[in-house]
């Protein structure tokens, strides 16, 4: 027994188990400063086909039993408190929508997709305290091109794909708590003794994600390992967070400094983006590091400082590291993003009204397609034959739609629409919609707030600022310098827009008795007036004598004689 | 008794019997009234076409229901070219010989829907008049049997007022606001309204196979004329001569008979809308949406809001009590009224409109278009100017108390919903009255002074 568990042991070690973490900050224009946590763990195991796990290492225990009994494939999460604006700020690293989030590739062996997502939901819903138990079959859609698998896989059947959105979904500790204890070294040693929930919901962006998907292990791609990576975005703001003073330390930020790396880190770093800042003459960096990164980013190139946690000498004497960015001048202007979104219900009144998305391409010369994905609820009753889609004024028709109806109580409208986006434009996406009268059971609590309606989620392959820049070409040699470079010519961008919040007419709530005995009282008129007709028979009937003849018949009843 | 002075009998009845060149003249005299109201409602209806009304007046929930707005029409051609099925979302609710028939004239709706208006108005001018011309014979035969006693005089008709009681019944089809609202908004209403006057005028001219089959084309579009077959089969038996008997064989033969043609054409109608979409969705989006009420959008029923306030434990429990009262004054009517097959039918519509599942103001109009034909007993209702001040007030107040609470948000949907109490309790006593009076002139065929038991009865 002892020799069998001590094998057992060195051959665990064996199995190849990576854990890294990084922290990514980066100052914005606008004086806040953006900070993306990054936890990964990598795990080579098989979940597929039914085997049984037991023995878990750095990889959390629940998500590895969630993934083996729901035969799950790839699994994305997020919980995210504000909207992230993409004009000020730039892209996000991992773009997320306001409220929970989550989308799920099954395995092709589930066989009622359905009841293993209802069950998953409510399951996940448990894990990480979170109301997904509201997941249900009318906020839940089968997207049939906007989320392909972002791991290994070549099964493509949308029949095992499911994408839900809450708006409403408010995130706080009770969110980060167990979300924090998925972590290896939990929150108590490495990158994550920075995450204390009062300064990270004290910020102007918060969102938290867990991603699970299979990847190869080597570029032969002959064994695959499950990576687990759990992200956190926050977005600092100068006045509530910063006082107004545009100077940034980890202290200020997280209001902890680090001691020390996670020990079972293969690698803990800490990048800063000194990209806009290559003389130091827009900001200081304290301390100073020598350490230096480049790497291609949202079809950018970006410099990082590096500030590696595993080597003693970054804490320096103190044994604490506390980052400080000091901006010395207010100049420089951010390049605008290439692709940005917007969307706001117009109309009046509370029978009709119209979704206006509007999606801009600052591209200055090129063109791109995006897929645009919208789930309506179906109490938004969508009359697809009022869909325009108009770019510059003229006419724009979208090469590919795809539209599932909605069915009343059961499920969502779906409309998913590739839209070519025409260079320097703005392109506008209207349908009108009918906003229906609810069962009064239907309503929320507050029904006069109003009814939330998740993000629209545009997807696109965007050309990268990278390949814009021409100049790059001319030190290449000429046989390398005609097509545009691969990896250089576009990424992938994911736009979220903002959700919104639509009124519906409102029964009045206190009535129901009443409306049932009125309603029923009028029924009752119609069918005693007709009951009474049917029922009531006519008879012929002498009129009645006057006074005088009938005292007359009276007398002659009493002599016996006939009357008159 | 029988002291009716024989110049007066044939003062008041000249009648122009010979159909030849009497019946030609009097078509032909007919004939340019007639025109001249086609016309002028058809320039009426043009108009409001061209003007910006036609959108406002499209947006309506008192002249559209979900059954029946134009707009869920063109929703349904939209979806069928995008290649979804128009069922597969819950948007549509037409039957498949709708889309087939749009597919072609989507262009010319507004002419067709001018043509529905004009085919009932046309329709129920001839039924009335065929009507009218069997109802004066048989006045005529009670007559000359001595049947009718000196005070009844008053209500025997005579051709003159008869004369005009057609055109008049178009009159109050064509030019009423309600039938014109429903025409600009293009409602498939006025659809289902012609064929039901398509079949009523089939019924009175005595063709049994063709009232089967309108009667079996207005049961697909909306599965409530289904209680019209009663009075059919009471008109055509008596026009046929065939006794109301149930120990009768002849009686068991003919019902037979005209629900074989009518099941059998309703039956090659399913299977045709099967066969031109090829699946059975569209049953439970049509008559499955009919008979369940899913939608409660604001209509002036009393359905919407009785089911959003309805508690969900006793709503199927409602729900059946609702539908069956449709279809359940079906048998005693017939009993009580089979010697009146025509204004059961009239009873019947009245019913129907009230109380179907999602109402709109062109389906009050066709049963308002009869109210002239039995003109001769309306100095006998009471509460007349009471009633139609109530439906002219309720029917300005709707869109008043709608854009109370849609729009200024100043009222709540309590405001729109008494209304609809007031319109339904004005409208349920018409039928009513009417029928109190048919019943009364009913006995003047027996040797009775029903006036002088007018004049004493109690009210009801």
């Amino acid at each position: 027994m002892h020799v069998a568990s001590w094998f057992q042991k060195c051959i665990e070690i064996l199995i190849f188990y990576d854990f890294q973490e990084e922290l990514v900050v980066r100052p914005l224009h606008s004086g806040d400063i953006y900070a993306s946590f990054q936890f990964r763990t990598l795990w080579e195991t098989d979940f597929m086909r039914g085997n049984k796990v037991s023995h878990y290492r750095l990889f959390p225990k629940s998500l590895g039993q969630v993934i083996s009994k729901f035969s799950v494939r790839e699994l994305h999460i997020s919980f995210t408190q504000g909207y992230w604006r993409t004009m000020q700020w730039g892209q996000p690293y991992l773009p997320s929508p306001p409220g929970a989030e989550l989308w799920v590739w099954f395995q092709d062996s589930v066989t009622d997709v359905d009841a293993t997502w209802k069950e998953l939901t409510n399951v996940l819903s448990g894990i990480f305290c979170a109301s997904l138990n509201f997941i249900d079959s009318t906020n839940t859609v089968q997207p049939s091109a906007s989320f392909k698998p972002l791991g290994i896989g070549n099964v493509t059947d949308h029949r095992f794909l499911r994408y839900a959105t809450l708006p409403r979904e408010i995130v706080c500790t009770e969110n980060l708590t167990p979300w924090k204890k998925l972590l290896p070294c939990g929150s108590k040693a490495g990158l994550a003794v920075l995450l204390k929930s009062e300064k990270l919901f004290h910020s102007s962006f918060h969102s938290q994600a867990v991603h699970i998907r299979p990847v190869c292990q080597d570029w032969q791609c002959k064994t695959t390992s499950w990576e687990l990576r759990q992200t956190l975005n926050v977005v600092f703001d100068l006045h509530n967070s910063g006082q107004g003073k545009r100077e940034w330390s980890l202290f200020k930020m997280f209001s902890r400094t680090l001691t020390e790396a996670c020990p079972l880190a293969s690698s803990s770093k800490i990048y800063i983006d000194i990209t806009d800042n290559p003389e130091g003459e827009q900001f200081e960096l304290s301390p100073a590091t020598s350490l230096l990164s480049q790497a291609m980013v949202l079809g950018d190139r970006r410099t990082f400082s590096v500030y590696d946690l595993t080597q003693q000498d970054t804490f320096g004497s103190v044994r604490s590291l506390n980052l400080l960015i000091r901006w010395k001048s207010t100049e420089g202007d951010m390049l605008r993003p290439l692709l940005h979104a917007e969307r706001y219900v117009a109309g009046y009144g509370l029978q009709t009204g119209e979704i206006h998305t509007l999606m801009y391409n600052h591209h200055p010369y090129r063109s791109f397609p995006v897929l645009l994905l919208d789930s309506v609820p179906w109490y938004l009753r969508l009359y697809i034959h009022t869909l325009t889609v108009t770019s510059k004024g003229k006419d724009n028709k979208p090469s590919y739609i795809h539209y599932q109806p909605s069915k009343d109580r059961v499920r969502p409208h779906l409309l998913e629409m590739l839209v070519q986006l025409p260079p320097n434009s703005v392109t506008e996406v209207t349908v009108q919609f009918e906003r229906a009268l609810l069962k009064w059971t239907e309503y929320t609590p507050d029904p006069n707030h109003g009814f939330y309606v998740g993000s629209s989620v545009i997807s696109s392959l965007v050309p990268s600022t990278v390949a814009m820049d021409t100049n790059s070409t001319r030190e290449r040699p000429l046989f390398s310098s005609f097509f545009p470079c691969k990896e250089e010519s576009s990424y992938f961008v994911r736009v979220y827009t903002e959700p919104l919040l639509v009124n519906l007419p409102t029964p009045d709530f206190s009535m129901p008795y009443n409306v049932i005995c009125l309603t029923c009282t009028v029924v009752a008129v119609g069918y005693g007036s007709l009951y009474n007709l049917l029922t009531r028979s006519f008879q012929i009937e002498e009129p009645s004598p006057g006074l005088a003849k009938r005292i007359a018949n009276v007398i002659r009843k009493m002599r016996g004689v006939p009357p008159l | 008794m029988s002291g009716l002075p024989g110049f007066l009998i044939d003062d008041r009845l000249h009648f122009p019997s010979c159909p030849s060149q009497g019946g030609q003249r009097f078509l032909v005299e007919m004939a340019a009234p007639l025109t001249l109201l086609l016309v002028l409602a058809v320039t009426i209806r043009a108009a409001l076409f061209r003007s910006s009304l036609a959108e406002l007046i499209a947006e309506r929930v008192e002249v559209v229901s979900p059954i029946t707005a134009w707009k869920r029409v063109v929703e349904g051609l939209a979806l069928l070219d995008l290649g979804v099925s128009p069922y597969s979302g819950d948007v549509f609710h037409e039957t498949p010989l709708i889309i087939y028939l749009f597919h072609f004239v989507v262009d010319y709706a507004e002419i067709t829907f001018m043509l529905a208006d004009v085919i009932t108005a046309v329709a129920l001018y001839m039924a009335v008049k065929d009507y009218n011309k069997q109802v004066f014979r048989k006045q005529k035969f009670a007559l000359e049997a001595d049947r009718y006693p000196l005070d009844c005089l008053e209500l025997i008709r005579s051709p003159k007022e008869m004369y005009y009681i057609p055109l008049k019944v178009a009159m109050f089809y064509l030019l009423n606001p309600f039938t014109i609202l429903s025409c600009v908004a293009k409602s498939t209403c006025g659809l289902n309204n012609a064929v039901v006057a398509l079949f009523i005028f089939s019924t009175i001219k005595g063709n049994t196979l063709l009232s089967a089959i309108f009667l079996c084309l207005a049961t697909y579009q909306s599965i409530y004329p289904l209680t019209l077959c009663a009075p059919a089969m009471l008109y055509l038996m008596q026009r046929q001569y065939i006794p109301v008997n149930f120990r009768r064989a002849s009686f068991w033969w003919f019902i037979a008979q005209y629900l074989f043609m009518y099941l059998g054409s309703l039956f090659v109608l399913i299977c045709l809308s099967f066969f031109l979409l090829g699946s059975w969705d569209y049953m439970p989006s049509v008559y499955g949406f009919i008979l369940s009420v899913p939608d409660l959008t604001p209509n002036i029923g009393l359905f919407w809001y009785f089911f959003a306030e309805m508690f969900e434990h006793f709503r199927l429990f409602f729900l059946c009590v609702f539908q069956i009262n449709v279809f359940f004054y079906t048998i005693p009517l017939s009993v009580k009224l089979k010697e009146h097959p025509v204004f059961l039918i009239f009873m019947q519509l009245a019913v129907i409109s009230i109380f179907k599942s999602y109402p709109t103001v062109g389906d009050i109009a066709l049963y308002m278009a009869f109210l002239p034909v039995w003109s001769h007993l309306y100095r006998f209702l009471r509460n007349t100017f009471l009633v139609s001040c109530v439906l002219l007030a309720c029917s300005t107040l709707f869109p008043v108390l709608w854009h109370l609470w849609i729009y200024a948000g100043s009222a709540n949907s309590n405001f729109y919903y008494a209304i609809t109490l007031l319109f339904n309790v004005a409208q349920v006593g018409q039928p009513g009255r009417s029928q109190r009076r048919l019943l009364i002139e009913s006995l003047t065929e027996t040797p009775c002074s029903p006036l002088r038991k007018s004049q004493n009865e109690k009210s009801y």
